[in-house]
Order: C-alpha cells, then sequence, then structure tokens
C-alpha cells in the first residue's frame, strides 16, 4: 500500500528537468534528490514528503536515457508516479528499479497537488481520497510484472541464476 | 503476413521465425555500450550485485564523450572509474581521449555496427546506428548490467510507423530540416514506443550524414528506433569498415504499419526549432529578429565532416560576427583528422570559430561553452530543452550547420538563401 499526496506537473516534463545533467556527476540517490526537478518547481525538494505521489499529463520523463532520473525522485522519497502515460526509457528504468510507475488518466484528470493518493498494489487500483475517485491503472504485460514484483530486473536476473537446475 | 526490418531482426535475435507487436521477447545483443554519464551508475549497480564478470567484453564499448576531457574532479573520478572498469574487463573498444570521440559518431564510424544487429546503448540517441539497417535502441544503467552479464535483454516489439519523403529537396535543406519537420509533424510523442522507418526516394537520395541525422534525433519523438534500410550508399559507407558479410535486411510490402506518414520534401524550406521543445518547428526566416550569442556546429547529431564542410562552405572568406561566439565540435577524432586534410578546419578557424577537440560538451550543458541566463544560442544538437545548455533562463534555437554557419555570420537566425 503507497500512501502520500500529490504534486501535479503537466506533458512532457523532460529529464532535464528531473534531474540536469549539470548534477549528474554523481550516481548518490540522496547527492542527486538534493536536486530533484531543480528547473522545473524549485520549492518541491523542500516540500517533499517521504511516500509522496507525483502526478503528472503525457510523456512523463522524455529525453535522456538517464536512469538517475528516477533514481532522484526515488532518492526524494517519492513513492510511485501516475501519469497520462510515460517516455519509454523512464519507464523502462522505472520497472528496471522496482520503482512503481503506473499510467491513470483518470486519477490524473481529478488530480491536484496536495490530494491524498492511496495505491493499493494488490487489488491493482489509484484513489484519489480527496476527490472520491477510485480507478484501474493500465495492466503491465506479465514479463514487466514479473520483473516489477521481484524488485527490478538484476534481482530476476540473479534470483534465475541461483535457482537449482533440474 | 510480412514483417519490417525491425521486426525480422527482433525476431532474429529472439530465436523466432516471427514477432507481434507488443509482444515481450528476451533477445541476444551484439553490441553494447555506455559512457561515462550512464556507465557511472551501472558500474555502481555491478558492484553492488557483486557481479565480476561480463559475459561478452568483445562486444563492448565503452568510452567517456559528455564531460570529456574531465570537466572537474567529479567528472575526472567518473571517467577513472570507466577506465579501470574496462582495463579490468579487458574491454578492446574502450577510446581514450585523444583517440575517441562522442559515441554516436565514432561507433558507426569504427565498423562496430553491421546491418542487421540489435544494439543497446546507454543513451537516448543511439537509434541512431539505425541508419545502417541496424535495431539501436537507449537504454538506462540497470539494462546495461543486465546485457554485460547476460548478453540478452528483454524488449517489447515496438508498433512501426513508416515516413516515405517524396519530391525533390532544395538548397539548402538537408536532413536535419527533414527530421525537424517530421518532429514538427509528429509531435515530441507521435512515435512514442515505436519504429521510425524512413524510406523513400528522398532518403534514398541522401547521404549517411544526414541519414544518421534523422535516426539520431528518432529519439526526439519518442521513437524506440530508426531505420533505414541498406542500400549503395550504406555500401559504401560500410565499405572498408565492416569486413564480415552482413545480412541486406528489407521491409516486406506486406509489413504491418500502425501509421504511414508521407511528406512531400519540395516545398520544405530550412527550419528552427524554437525553445522549448524540438517539434516548435517553423521556417528559419521566421525568426530573423532574433539575436544569438552563440552558436554550435557540431554534437552526435551533425559534428560529422559533411556537417563541418556545409558550415564552412558559407563561411568561408566571411567572419563570425562580433557578437557572437561559434563553437565547433567536430565528432570524432578521425572527423577532426578528415576536417583538417581538406581545409575545413582552416577555414573555419580563420572565421573566427573556435574549433574545439572531440565532447559533448556545451549540448547538455557540461562544458565548453555553457549558456548563461537570458543568452540565446542557435545550435545544430537535438534538444532545446529548458536549461539543456546551461542556464534555465538560457535559448536554444535548433537548425542545421547550413543555418547555424549563416547566423553565425550575421549574429541573428538567417536562412542560408538570405546571406549574400
Ligand atoms: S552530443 Fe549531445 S545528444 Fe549527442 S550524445 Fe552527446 S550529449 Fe547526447
Amino acid at each position: 500500500m503507497i500512501q502520500g499526496s500529490a504534486h501535479r506537473y503537466g506533458a512532457n516534463i523532460d529529464t532535464d528537468r528531473i534531474i540536469p545533467a549539470r548534477h549528474c556527476t554523481t550516481a548518490d540517490a540522496a547527492e542527486l534528490a538534493k536536486h530533484a526537478l531543480e528547473d522545473l518547481d524549485p520549492d518541491f525538494v523542500g516540500r517533499v514528503q517521504p511516500g509522496d505521489v507525483i502526478i503528472a499529463e503525457e510523456n512523463f520523463g522524455c529525453g535522456s536515457s538517464r536512469e538517475v532520473a528516477p533514481v532522484t525522485l526515488k532518492g526524494a522519497g517519492v513513492s510511485c508516479i501516475i501519469a497520462k502515460d510515460f517516455a519509454r526509457i523512464f519507464f523502462r528504468n522505472a520497472i528496471n528499479m522496482g520503482f512503481p510507475v503506473f499510467e491513470c488518466p483518470e486519477i490524473v484528470d481529478v488530480s491536484e497537488t496536495g490530494d491524498v493518493i492511496i495505491v493499493d498494489l494488490d487489488a491493482w487500483t489509484i484513489e484519489n481520497k480527496t476527490r472520491g475517485r477510485k480507478c484501474k491503472p493500465a495492466a503491465y504485460p506479465d514479463e514487466i510484472l514479473a520483473i516489477f514484483q521481484a524488485g527490478g530486473l538484476l534481482n530476476r536476473i540473479q534470483a534465475a541464476r541461483t535457482q537449482p537446475t533440474a | 503476413m510480412g514483417m519490417t526490418i525491425t521486426e525480422k531482426i527482433f525476431a532474429s535475435r529472439a530465436g523466432k521465425k516471427t514477432v507481434k507487436t507488443g509482444e515481450i521477447v528476451i533477445a541476444e545483443l551484439d553490441l553494447t555500450f555506455a559512457h561515462e554519464l550512464s556507465g557511472i551508475l551501472s558500474l555502481e549497480i555491478f558492484d553492488e550485485r557483486g557481479f565480476d564478470s561480463v559475459k561478452n567484453q568483445e562486444k563492448m564499448v565503452l568510452l567517456s564523450d559528455h564531460l570529456t576531457p574531465a570537466k572537474d574532479i567529479k567528472s575526472a573520478e567518473m571517467t577513472k572509474k570507466l577506465r579501470e572498469f574496462a582495463r579490468k574487463m579487458k574491454v578492446e573498444k574502450y577510446h581514450e581521449v585523444g583517440r575517441g570521440g562522442i559515441c554516436h559518431i565514432l561507433i558507426p564510424d569504427k565498423g562496430y555496427v553491421r546491418p542487421g544487429d540489435l544494439v543497446i546503448g546507454g543513451d537516448s540517441h543511439t537509434t541512431t546506428y539505425g541508419a545502417l539497417g541496424a535495431v539501436a535502441c537507449g537504454v538506462g544503467s540497470t539494462d546495461l548490467v543486465a546485457a554485460w552479464v547476460t548478453g540478452e535483454l528483454w524488449f517489447k516489439v515496438p508498433e512501426q510507423m513508416k515516413f516515405v519523403y517524396m519530391g525533390e529537396l532544395t538548397e539548402h535543406v538537408c536532413g536535419k530540416d527533414l527530421i525537424l519537420e517530421t518532429i514538427r509533424r509528429a509531435g515530441v510523442d507521435g512515435c512514442r514506443y515505436r519504429t521510425a522507418e524512413f524510406a523513400g526516394p528522398v532518403i534514398e537520395s541522401l547521404p549517411m550524414n544526414d541519414r544518421f541525422t534523422m535516426c539520431n534525433m528518432a529519439a526526439e519523438m519518442g521513437a524506440k528506433n530508426g531505420i533505414i534500410a541498406v542500400d549503395k550508399t550504406t555500401e559504401s559507407y560500410l565499405a572498408g569498415r565492416v569486413k564480415e558479410k552482413y545480412p541486406r535486411i528489407e521491409s516486406d510490402p506486406d509489413a504491418q504499419y500502425a501509421e504511414v506518414v508521407e511528406i512531400d520534401v519540395t516545398d520544405l524550406e530550412p527550419v528552427v526549432a524554437a525553445p522549448y521543445l524540438p517539434s516548435k518547428v517553423s521556417p528559419a526566416r521566421g525568426f530573423k529578429d532574433v539575436e544569438v550569442q552563440q552558436v554550435v556546429i557540431g554534437s552526435c547529431t551533425n559534428g560529422r565532416a559533411a556537417d563541418l564542410r556545409i558550415a564552412a562552405d558559407l563561411m568561408r572568406g566571411k567572419s563570425v560576427h562580433e557578437n557572437v561566439r561559434c563553437i565547433v565540435l567536430p565528432g570524432s577524432q578521425d572527423v577532426v583528422r578528415e576536417i583538417i586534410a581538406d581545409s575545413t578546419f582552416d577555414t573555419l578557424v580563420a572565421a573566427g570559430c573556435a574549433v574545439s577537440t572531440p565532447t559533448c560538451g556545451p549540448c547538455i550543458g557540461g562544458h565548453m561553452g555553457v549558456l548563461a541566463a537570458g543568452e540565446k544560442c542557435l545550435s545544430t544538437t537535438n534538444r532545446n530543452f529548458r536549461g539543456r545548455m546551461g542556464a534555465p533562463e538560457s535559448e536554444v534555437y535548433l537548425g542545421s550547420p547550413a543555418v547555424a554557419a549563416a547566423t553565425a555570420i550575421t549574429g541573428r537566425i538567417t536562412d542560408p538563401r538570405d546571406l549574400d
């Protein structure tokens, strides 16, 4: 179960705005997190609370392939991202590190900054408690679900490797 | 049912006869690459996970290009880690400063990519190599580690989209204008999770540098890969670079496309993308009142010798405007040698350009020409997001090498047809 308050943004939030390249000289999540969304919302870092949820419109995470983008947001305490849809590599990177990203346009449409969001991973539902709206996000294909449930791609690979061969 | 080039390559690498759109396949990789920015997180993950060896070091390329030669202590530490990892893993395709260049220029130029290959790279513009009839996709750092240790990776077979170009290109209109116009029509997510296949008589007439530029910027429409079928132009580029035999794969006539876009290029003029999206494209002439303080010519998009020659031809006997800093970034050490050999280098320097050693540098606001607040830059790079080249209050306009050269001379965004 994920619960947190929403930070709502628009469409095409690119990786340069999530974490500008000038700060990408480290892979340290805590260090990166100090600059999360710096050029988009300079107050974000001061406001964000552990467990908070980012809500955005279309094509979230477009631009570069930098995996430090989801690392930065996770490091800042963000528990999940709900968008109308995601840029391909951002989505892939998030799943590969076991970071929840959901496509759920209905919730995006009704949500405002400050709303209380509850995600139930078992029931696969997202609720905006403030607006009294509950929806199902888009399902992950089986292989992606397996990676996500393993906690990321390398967990899945390493688990497969240590499995005894019959 | 017929298949496209991309589908055929996914099928062959996944060991299957056919693949379907949306299907997830585990496919064998022919090449992987990382630079210092994507590599540094990969190395951390690699160590954290306790891996100590890679599967196919002969299929790995490692190099530093973004903040290289190291711009500060932190980037020096990053490049040092990458260098040490390359040595430890016995990666022969490691390219040091002075023998390297920008990944997307150097890798095809060295013959590391063959038609029919499946390539991943820790960089979104890995799509560039599609110009050689290969499937090449950008990935993140975890994917890279998975690829290093297993030699394979999961892929969702993308929807196929085809852009067909017809008509005649007019003077000073090149691959950069074609792809900017395409991004204008499709939008920055118009090709998201899709293949952008470029075809038609105009593509067949394009030189390799323009084809690389187009596949490079397929990423700006969200494409998973860009691709162009192999033809005589590709073959003559590959001659002397790739020694092995390679297949000549084509899309079947009955292949299925989610969308086919036909573009007549006859009326296309030199264009410019305004801040802050590469899709905000309109004719360069509409920007003639925009004064710029900097012009950047180069990058993985337009840093090949042929691109720099276009700029030099317009600058010959002329000077960079007194209010402009014109920075030229050749794509690789080999490009530097080429432009020295044919006097392109000399022409640019004589005109007042600062010609740099190969680096991504200002393209990501790293070094070698970062913008101050309020400054405007016309650049041949591929992205003009807010803050991309420096201060969030600076502005980047994207254009071709010809538009960049004309702009450097006049100090305002200039259509090359309007130069005296
Ligand atoms: S030149 Fe720019 S776009 Fe190309 S690889 Fe370097 S930073 Fe990326």
